[in-house]
């Protein structure tokens, strides 16, 4: 076996920046020319997932079915472009295969099934992972397992009353291997998110929950809140990231803040440019 | 109308009230009493319940390992959740509460959470159909109609004791997601020591003469046996097809069963649509089989409160309905 970030070193910085930027030149090349998407969503994940993977989880691509590996589960199915580009950058896919992603009989569907390799969770049914994290984090603590459960989780899940069901669970049942990665990108389906959900790292406190409030797309600050949700201390942690939707492409970061961005097939090749640009 | 202990009959039952069962041997708690058990075989075997282990007969498992139970409150989704959560990292786990608070509130937890990743999860779903007094919105009188649209799930509804406990056990071997309706309390024992429960296969009870022959599920099959009882001094001698499995199916032992027979009366704790009954219809039509059939079981509705034997008899499907299908054909 070759464990991935055990124990977790310094991080650096520079490692990870490239990192974060080969997610988002994956995920530009799988959501070319399919009009879509959630790419807006998925670029402003990056950053998280290329920490997770590259600093702070332990885990073995050759060994996906590890019963001790960290587990990562993307409540949010539907921003499947970036843990596919998340789980071929680690190695756990096939780079070749990420062009069939969204495709007609694709094994990398548009919303999550946990048949694919290093996916969790069937995802895409909103307030669904949180709970299973909770569930997840209790069997392995049971179990006297060092893993620990990171489950990423929409701003407009929180809208979900079985977010919160699993909310109170996490505390109830001191899970202090479980770490919530709250995306506050700040839109839903119908657009911008209306619904009053703030203060959201307050309210997880008040359910009982070790809660950070950092820039979800700054890659040292991400560091700095995963180094302090280790803490062994009964209470489950939760990092609200507030992330900026197509981060690292300045055209879709401009767009309109939509649930489903618009990119037309001849903006490709240019954003694709723009993002070199802003990561030279 | 006054109880042995002084208490009047004639009433709705109070939450978990054991109620005594007249002329019938029972088991107490046979569910939590067999779980518990086989979590002594079974390490990976974990407990949970939604606020309601008094009601579901789980203690007897909390009990016994109190470091694997865990009530989650009154959180049907979270329940599901966690048990869908325990069951990816290697668990086998039991859950119970009632059977509306599951299949209503909790569908959608059921459905992806659990039978779409074929997770571990066994539902034990307490007062099915018209078995819990407090009305509608405790009695889930259409809870096999909703389950049966999920995929890869198998549903069991058990007649008594000796079948339940059997089926503690089996599901723990069923790969995947298992919805079982629960008895609780004092839990009749109705089928013979031989009996032998086997998922998705029907089992003929009783043989008959050929002429009239009932195909039951769940609690309704042994209000068959002694219906089928109750009429042989009267010249008539009925068939009992038990047909535990809800899902899968076994399309095929009850076409081998009605093909045996002139006339069916199929029955159910449950409403006619969407249940036991409409399996039956579906599977004789595809098949071109089309022979008399009178269906015993709830119509569409909201049910009122009160004590088991005064709704059955009030909703017509207590013993006096069995024997008035086989006597009077209607």
């Amino acid at each position: 076996m070759t464990l991935a970030n055990h124990p977790p070193g310094a991080p650096d910085m520079t490692a990870l920046k490239a990192r974060a930027l080969n997610l988002r030149r994956k995920m530009m090349r799988m959501a070319a020319g399919k009009g879509e998407g959630y790419i807006a969503q998925g670029l402003a994940i990056a950053d998280c997932l290329a920490v997770l993977y590259f600093h702070e989880m332990r885990h073995d691509s050759a060994a996906p079915d590890w019963p001790d590996r960290d587990r990562f589960l993307l409540s949010t199915g539907h921003y499947s472009i970036a843990l596919y580009a998340a789980l071929a950058e680690a190695g756990y896919l096939d780079e070749d295969a990420l062009a069939s992603y969204g495709l007609n009989g694709s094994a990398l569907p548009m919303s999550t099934f946990d048949e694919t390799p290093g996916v969790e969770i069937v995802g895409g049914s909103l307030g669904h992972g949180l709970g299973q994290a909770v569930g997840m984090a209790m069997g392995l603590k049971l179990g006297g397992s060092p893993a620990r459960v990171f489950c990423e989780f929409s701003d407009g899940e929180l809208q979900e009353g079985s977010t919160w069901e699993a909310a109170m669970g996490g505390a109830t049942f001191k899970c202090d291997n479980l770490v919530a990665l709250v995306d506050c990108n700040g839109i839903q389906a119908d657009g911008p998110v209306t619904v009053a959900i703030e203060p959201v790292a307050d309210k997880m406190a008040a359910f009982g929950w070790d809660a950070v409030d950092v820039n979800g797309n700054d890659i040292s600050a991400l560091t700095e809140a995963l180094a302090g949700a280790r803490k062994p201390d009964g209470r489950p942690k939760a990092i609200v990231m507030r992330t900026t939707p197509g981060f690292g492409v300045p055209t879709i970061m401009a767009r309109e803040r939509a649930h489903f961005v618009r990119v037309a097939n001849d903006e490709w090749d240019s954003l694709q440019v723009e993002l070199e640009k802003e990561n030279a | 109308m006054l109880e042995q202990d002084g208490s009047i009959g004639n009433r709705t039952r109070g939450m978990g009230e054991i109620v005594e069962v007249e002329g019938k041997t029972t088991e107490l708690a046979p569910f939590g009493i067999t779980l518990a058990a086989l979590a002594r075989e079974r390490p990976e075997i974990v407990g949970l319940t939604a606020d309601m282990g008094r009601y579901s007969d789980i203690l007897p498992f909390r009990d016994a390992h109190p470091d694997r139970f865990f009530n989650v409150g009154m959180a049907e989704q979270s329940l599901i959740m966690i048990a869908a959560g325990l069951s990816k990292v290697g668990k086998i786990a039991y859950c119970t509460t009632y059977s509306v608070f599951i299949t209503r509130r909790a569908y959608d937890f059921v459905a992806i959470a659990c039978a779409h990743s074929k997770a571990n999860v066994k539902i034990f779903a307490g007062m099915p159909g018209l078995v819990n007094g407090y009305g509608a919105t405790h009695q889930a009188t259409e809870d096999l109609n909703m389950m049966r649209g999920i995929a890869d799930l198998t549903i069991i509804d058990p007649c008594d004791a000796t079948e339940l406990k059997q089926v503690v056990r089996a599901v723990a071997d069923i790969p995947g997601t298992v919805y079982v309706r629960n008895l609780r309390g004092k839990v009749p024992v109705e089928l013979g020591p031989d009996y032998r429960f086997e998922v998705g296969k029907a089992k003929q009870l009783r043989a008959g003469s050929g002429k009239i022959g009932i195909v039951a599920t769940g609690y309704m099959s042994a209000r068959a046996l002694d219906a089928a009882k109750a009429v042989e001094a009267k010249g008539h001698d009925v068939g009992v097809l038990h047909v535990s499995t809800i899902k899968p199916f076994d399309a095929a032992g009850v076409l081998d069963f009605a093909r045996r027979h002139e006339r069916l009366i199929v029955a159910e704790n449950h409403k006619t649509t969407g249940g036991l009954a409409s399996l039956v219809v579906e599977t004789l039509y595809e098949a071109g089989i089309q022979m008399p059939l009178i269906k015993i079981g709830l119509d569409d509705g909201f049910f009122e409160c009160g004590s088991q034997d005064y709704l059955e008899r009030k909703y017509q499907v207590d013993q006096p309905r069995f024997e008035r299908a086989i006597l009077e054909d209607r």
